[in-house]
């Protein structure tokens, strides 16, 4: 029978091996889909993973799209070492759309440079705020954090429609659940010519080697570790585990706050009452995808931006339904968890006893 | 007299609105009891909507939609059982990737089915009984699958107390070490308990697309897988807990829809946000009291067969 036993030491290459196995029996699964679904597999594929990276217009669609799973990714590895669910990342995100939606049309009139920075303070706000609600819960009352702050992104997504109805919707608008478009000074600067790409992804390649910084090298990453692997010795350490649940979800809420805000004032340039294609789930999968390290997430983050620009081309070129990105991710993350199995155990036969 | 005229046909939509809570929770109340927490309710959920949806569009019976719509559960949760239990994968995650997979997939496979309707669910017409004043429509006008999960609580609650197999189940999911040192074999067992809960999840997903709306719609399950999850918990692993928890659910979100009937003036994402914010509320309480009463000992634990 087939047996699995722990690695006496551990195989580093195997760590990394392990996620490139998962995106190349991806892929093979992936074309299995295309030919179920009538098209040739190789030319299907090309189309989802190629040709979108063949224009400056598409990288940089990429770049946008990849800025929140980046940044939300980052923030859920932290928590996720520590065995702190957060799945309601998504939520955070639509929060600090909001609160940062806000801000920018209350300071409608005004042409500063200082709006950006005030939309990113509120969109944390925003995010921390509806992260800290399950780290409160879970911390005083011990309610399960993962159905908590997957129940609040629903309440999250309801009350961005209660205010593009409401209080935010557009005077002007002929009464559509949108608000106003931003003014010039609450969009995010562009990087390139083409394309939406903004300094948002820039400030993500820098927090993502502070958060591997503060994970690898800080005293709290040091906790966050341990309390991941070994509650116990957490415990016996001293560390304070509701202290290690209040920092996950407010980095997390913080990190997805961020995100909502860029998807706003970066992406879309309006409230509007769905502002995001689920990234705060895909996130999770980002997350997975980088090992949970802040370091690997900024390519899983790319990776991740191209399946959701495949869908799209798939859907133009192929006419296929833009489902076929979320059958490609949720394929993935099923890969990514069973081939870490390998880097995790040794797998040998052994006859039955 | 009062009038009872509304409160008939009110009575009627909360046990529609609620029987999918029952059996996806009853399904996971197994596979928890076992030891096992499966998170991906609502993606095995969905992909009982879609598949159970697919068989009545194609022209199968009601019968052999559900069927399959339980074997689509089914078939998600093996692929989580595999995974879990003999790749010692990650359980939460797993859980989410089911969840994740099962959105994607069934919205591909549903995209055909776009505007199109399972037509109206035949109900049970008993003579006599069904056509008795308020008594009738409410005890006996119900479609099956409504007599079909009242059994099933039953019968578990008979299962889990009075059979042998039930009482495994509970040791296996207490303390797996002990059951495997009596001989039981762990691994087999909490597989079947993780895919009765799928093929349940299936049917509650199936009642959704087939009966209830009678649509498909991408997204449709709307969390209630998670919030089964969360009746799990309310319920204290308990079937007739259970039974209790999902109609008072399902009760509040046909409140929600009953209010705006009454021209009440509360904006309708509120009400909306109802059962979501009930979820949490409640499930705070149940927490905050002694920690987690009756939650199998070993649930969550991966079991590892050392020899």
């Amino acid at each position: 029978m087939i047996v699995l036993e722990p690695w006496e030491t551990r195989r580093a290459w195997l760590d990394w091996a392990s996620p490139l196995i998962a995106i190349a029996l991806t892929l093979v699964g992936g074309g299995l889909m295309f030919w179920v679904l009538g098209q040739s597999p190789l030319e299907a594929l090309r189309i989802f993973f190629i040709q979108p990276l063949t224009s400056v217009y598409g990288v940089s669609e990429l770049l946008l799209k990849a800025t929140p799973l980046i940044l939300i990714g980052i923030g859920l590895s932290l928590g996720f070492r520590a065995g702190v669910w957060n799945i309601g990342a998504e939520g955070q995100l639509v929060m600090g759309g909001v609160t940062a939606g806000a801000v920018a049309l209350a300071l409608y009139e005004v042409e500063s440079i200082w709006v950006i920075p005030a939309m990113m303070l509120a969109g944390i706000a925003g995010g921390m705020l509806w992260g800290a609600i399950p780290a409160l819960l879970k911390t005083r009352f011990n309610t399960n954090e993962i159905l908590s702050s997957l129940m609040l992104t629903y309440v999250a997504g309801l009350f961005l429609s209660l205010m593009v109805h409401g209080p935010l919707k557009d005077p002007d608008g002929y009464n559509f659940p949108e608000s106003r478009l931003f003014h010039d000074a609450a969009l995010m600067p562009t990087l390139f010519e083409q394309g939406r790409a903004h300094i948002g992804f820039v400030m993500a390649l820098i927090i993502a080697p502070v958060a591997a910084f503060l994970l690898s090298r800080h005293v709290l990453g040091f906790q966050l570790r341990v309390q991941g692997v070994a509650p116990n010795a957490a415990r016996f350490a001293g560390f304070s585990s509701k202290r290690l649940v209040w920092l996950s979800f407010l980095l997390g809420g913080a990190l997805a706050g961020l995100a909502g805000m860029m998807e706003v004032s970066g992406s879309v340039g309006q409230l509007v009452p769905i502002i995001s294609p689920g990234y705060g789930f895909t996130a999770i999968i980002v997350a997975f995808l980088g090992r949970l390290n802040p370091l690997g997430v900024v390519p899983a983050g790319l990776l991740m931006a191209l399946s959701y620009m495949g869908g799209e081309a798939a859907q133009i070129e192929l006419g296929l339904p833009n489902a076929v990105t979320g059958v490609f991710q949720g394929m993935l993350l099923f890969f990514l968890l069973s081939t870490a199995v390998i880097s995790d155990y040794r797998i040998r036969w052994r006859a039955r006893v | 007299m009062m009038d009872l005229g509304f409160l008939i046909p009110a009575l009627q939509s909360i046990i529609i609105a609620s029987t999918p809570l029952v059996f996806t929770a009853l399904g996971e109340v197994v596979t928890e009891r076992a030891g096992v927490l499966n998170l991906g309710v609502e993606g095995m959920m969905i992909m009982g909507a879609v598949v159970g949806f697919a068989c009545v569009i194609a022209g199968f019976s009601p019968f052999t939609a559900f069927v399959f719509a339980a074997l689509a559960g089914l078939g998600m949760a093996l692929l989580f059982g595999i995974m879990t239990l003999l790749l010692y994968a990650n359980a939460v995650a797993t859980g989410l990737a089911l969840t994740l997979f099962g959105l994607g997939l069934s919205a591909l496979v549903g995209s055909q089915f776009v505007g199109l309707s399972a037509g109206a669910f035949p109900k049970v017409s008993i003579p006599v009984l069904s056509d008795l004043p308020v008594v009738g429509p409410l005890l006996f006008g119900h479609d099956a699958l409504v007599y079909v999960s009242l059994a099933l609580v039953v019968a578990l609650i008979w299962f889990f107390k009075h059979t042998r197999a039930g009482l495994i189940v509970r040791a296996v999911g207490d303390d797996h070490d002990a059951a495997h040192a009596i001989g039981y074999n762990v691994i087999a067992i909490r597989m079947g308990a993780v895919l009765f809960g799928g093929a349940m999840a299936g049917l509650g997903g199936a009642y959704l697309s087939v009966v209830q709306t009678p649509l498909f719609i991408e997204n449709m399950t709307a969390g209630r897988g998670w919030i089964a999850l969360a009746l799990v918990v309310f319920a204290s692993w308990r079937p007739g807990r259970v039974l209790l928890g999902a109609y008072l659910f399902g009760g509040i979100s046909i409140i929600q829809l009953h209010v705006q009937g009454f021209g009440i003036a509360i904006p309708s994402q509120i009400l909306s946000m109802l059962p979501y914010l009930a979820t949490i509320v409640v499930l705070t309480v149940i927490s905050a009291r002694a920690a987690q009463q009756g939650a199998p000992r070993s649930l969550g634990k991966t079991f590892k067969v050392t020899r």
